[in-house]
């Protein structure tokens, strides 16, 4: 993941780091003479999954989650095993064998298996170890107006900043970070902004979009098809309302349609960018995406395109103006 | 005191809308601070500096905003759906009003049979603005309500924690010169997680970092036993759920209560925390306390303090930065 990312946009930067902890920091150096913003643009780079934590003596892999996934969803789903994606499929007993109240319960994590065709512990040990990550198998495709794949969460931030990059230079100086191991406890942002010491910074995301028919008029946290989502609070951050002033005037006056996410709920990096050094004003842009964490999500082309035209345009107009106003 | 009490705490500030309830408090302290800064949070900071530019840097810290509900959704009819700004009980708020920063007043009720055998649930209530067309998405209310004046008592929304931006403000009122710089920081986001004090406290670097914060009694029917009660001074913390108070700072503390003749209580609450928590892990780690004003019926819209207790602890704060710490 890493090195595709680091391919991808090595033509377009000045600098580009490795921190300590594996995010990567890109620096783009911004066009005003004089009071450039140091702006850091955040997306992580990891996707929930799973990690073998035994090999059994019939060649089974016993695992953990890494990160939120909802145990429902696992049993029967083709995975990849790991770094050199050893095909493996998550067992699951034939609905024949279920007794009747097994059949409304979900399985435990702990009760699963990955079953990867091999018998026997010695040649399991040969090809898997202790450690090692899993991911879904998931087939990208095209569908049109959306599309689907795994891990949109948070590989269309990472999209998204990659796209920023290839483009022109803005007034600000850029510090792009693709950082780790947000999924368990937003840790990389964390260093990654200590070391830039940014004035403000936005995190990109792929978040919840739960908008499939339900019987209540309730929230669906975000909706396909409806823009790009704002944050205003969730549970790691409250959003600073100038940034998010600037995004809303700016699509206002693009005639870019926005919404807000649902707030509170969730955490994103911008939670602990905010927290770091002096303080941060930060906020979180997303696209919506159907069915995260799980195997498989779906986005809409127009809310990825619309995330970047909004972006784009937003950082061409911000400076350090937008400090002065209030920031609460 | 009073009036200044009054303008605090029925002002507007949940969390991370603070801007109506730091003007107030800039107002005050403009005049009387050496200067006065907004940080990136929106944390205000009112120095008070002493001659000697190597002096120790002391850092008060009162949280400007309190708990709140936010909008998550607007359904067809105009009701608003919303989530909680900081820890709210679903039983308080049933029937209670709230205000949002345009002035906007809604009032909250619960859906369908409600037998009020059990606590609602957040998604069982709603706020009624009569399908107000200005409210949105995100927006943030405060809980609204009128200060009442009962002898020495106050009941207030809001008194957790304007109270204690009531006292940093007498408190610098009253501090003719101190040995020491000192930070008198109104700080943000102390309800949902002590931020505002933790970034501050980065920037400050303060030797001693001390907050005033509201808490618990045990003075009432059948509560929780506590050894704090309203009218018996202020309290100086030993420790509550997020930290142990530095014994240098309670020392400080108890000495100047003594050098002052003031009543205090020693406090140890159970649960809950205050900005000294967060003041204290920053950087190499900060000598850190609290001061608090003992308060009945926390996080409901009838927050009761003594006034003794708060202008003792008025008295107290401004003996210990008068003395060298």
């Amino acid at each position: 993941m890493r090195r595709l990312i680091i391919d991808l946009i090595s033509p377009h930067v000045d600098d580009i780091q490795t921190d300590a902890l594996g995010s990567i920091i890109a620096a783009k150096k911004g066009t005003a003479r004089r009071g450039r913003l140091k702006v850091m643009l955040d997306a992580h780079m990891d996707e929930v999954g799973l990690m073998v934590v035994e090999i059994e003596k019939d060649g089974l892999l016993r695992v953990v989650p890494i990160g939120g996934i909802d145990p429902r969803i696992l049993p029967g789903k083709r995975v990849l095993v790991g770094t050199k994606a050893l095909p493996g499929v998550i067992g699951v007993r034939p609905i024949h064998r279920l007794k009747e109240d097994e059949r409304d319960k979900a399985v435990d994590v702990k009760e699963l298996r990955v079953d990867i065709g091999l018998d026997s512990r010695e040649g399991a040990n040969k090809k898997v170890a202790i450690g090692d990550r899993i991911s879904f198998a998931t087939d990208w495709k095209d569908l049109g107006q959306m599309v689907r794949g795994k891990a949109f969460d948070d590989r269309v931030g990472c999209a998204v900043l990659i796209h920023l990059l290839q483009g022109e230079r803005f007034p600000s100086d850029l510090y792009v970070a693709f950082t780790v191991q947000e999924e368990v406890g937003l840790r990389g942002a964390q260093a990654a902004a200590h070391r830039i010491a940014p004035d403000v910074g936005i995190a990109f995301e792929g978040t919840i979009a739960d908008d499939l028919p339900k019987e209540d008029d309730v929230s669906p946290t975000t909706e396909l098809g409806k823009g790009p989502a704002i944050s205003v609070m969730d549970r790691s951050v409250i959003c600073d309302r100038r940034l998010n002033r600037l995004l809303t005037g700016t699509a206002d006056e693009l005639g870019i349609a926005y919404q807000f996410k649902q707030p509170g709920i969730g955490g994103t990096d911008a939670g602990a960018i905010n927290q770091t050094l002096g303080g941060v004003p930060v906020t979180a842009l997303s696209v919506p995406t159907r069915y995260i964490h799980g195997p498989v999500a779906m986005l809409h082309k127009g809310d990825y395109r619309n995330t970047i035209t909004l972006a784009q345009a937003a950082l061409s107009r911000l400076d350090e103006t937008i400090l002065s106003g209030e920031p609460s | 005191m009073i009036e200044t009490i009054r303008r605090l705490v029925e002002a507007y500030g949940p969390s991370g809308s603070e801007g109506q309830t730091r003007a107030i408090i800039q107002s005050e302290v403009e005049s009387l601070a050496d200067d006065v800064t907004v940080d990136a949070l929106g944390n205000l900071i009112a120095w008070k500096r002493s001659a000697n530019a190597g002096a120790r840097t002391v850092m008060l810290a009162a949280h400007m905003d309190e708990i709140g509900v936010m909008v998550t959704h607007v359904d067809k009819e105009g009701y608003l759906r919303f989530t909680d700004i900081g820890g709210l009980r679903t039983v308080t708020l049933i029937g209670n009003r709230v205000r949002f920063e345009n002035g906007v007043i809604g009032a909250i009720g619960v859906q369908g049979d409600f037998d009020g055998t059990k606590a609602p649930r957040f998604e069982d209530l709603f706020i009624d603005v009569s399908g107000a067309d200005t409210i949105r998405v995100g927006d943030a209310a405060g809980f609204w309500r009128e200060m009442v004046v009962r002898g020495d008592r106050l009941v207030a929304k809001s008194m957790d924690d304007r109270i204690g931006c009531a006292v940093l403000v007498e408190t610098l009122r009253r501090l003719t010169q101190s040995p020491h710089h000192v930070a008198f920081v109104f700080s943000t986001q102390e309800e949902v997680g002590l931020r505002g004090a933790h970034t501050s406290a980065y920037a400050i670097d303060p030797a001693i970092a001390i907050s005033v914060d509201v808490t618990r009694t045990g003075d009432f029917p059948k509560a929780r036993p506590m050894a704090v009660a309203l009218g018996e001074g202020p309290a100086i913390k030993v420790k509550d759920g997020g930290m142990l108070a530095a014994p240098e700072v309670r020392a400080l503390m108890e000495r100047a209560a003594k050098r002052s003749k003031v009543p205090y209580q020693l406090e140890v609450l159970t649960a809950g925390t205050t900005d000294a928590a967060s003041m204290q892990l920053v950087r190499e780690g900060v000598l850190a306390g609290c001061l608090s004003i003992p308060c009945r019926y926390v996080h409901t819209v009838s927050e009761t303090v003594d006034l003794n207790d708060v202008q003792h602890a008025v008295t107290l704060l401004t003996r210990l930065l008068s003395d060298p710490v």
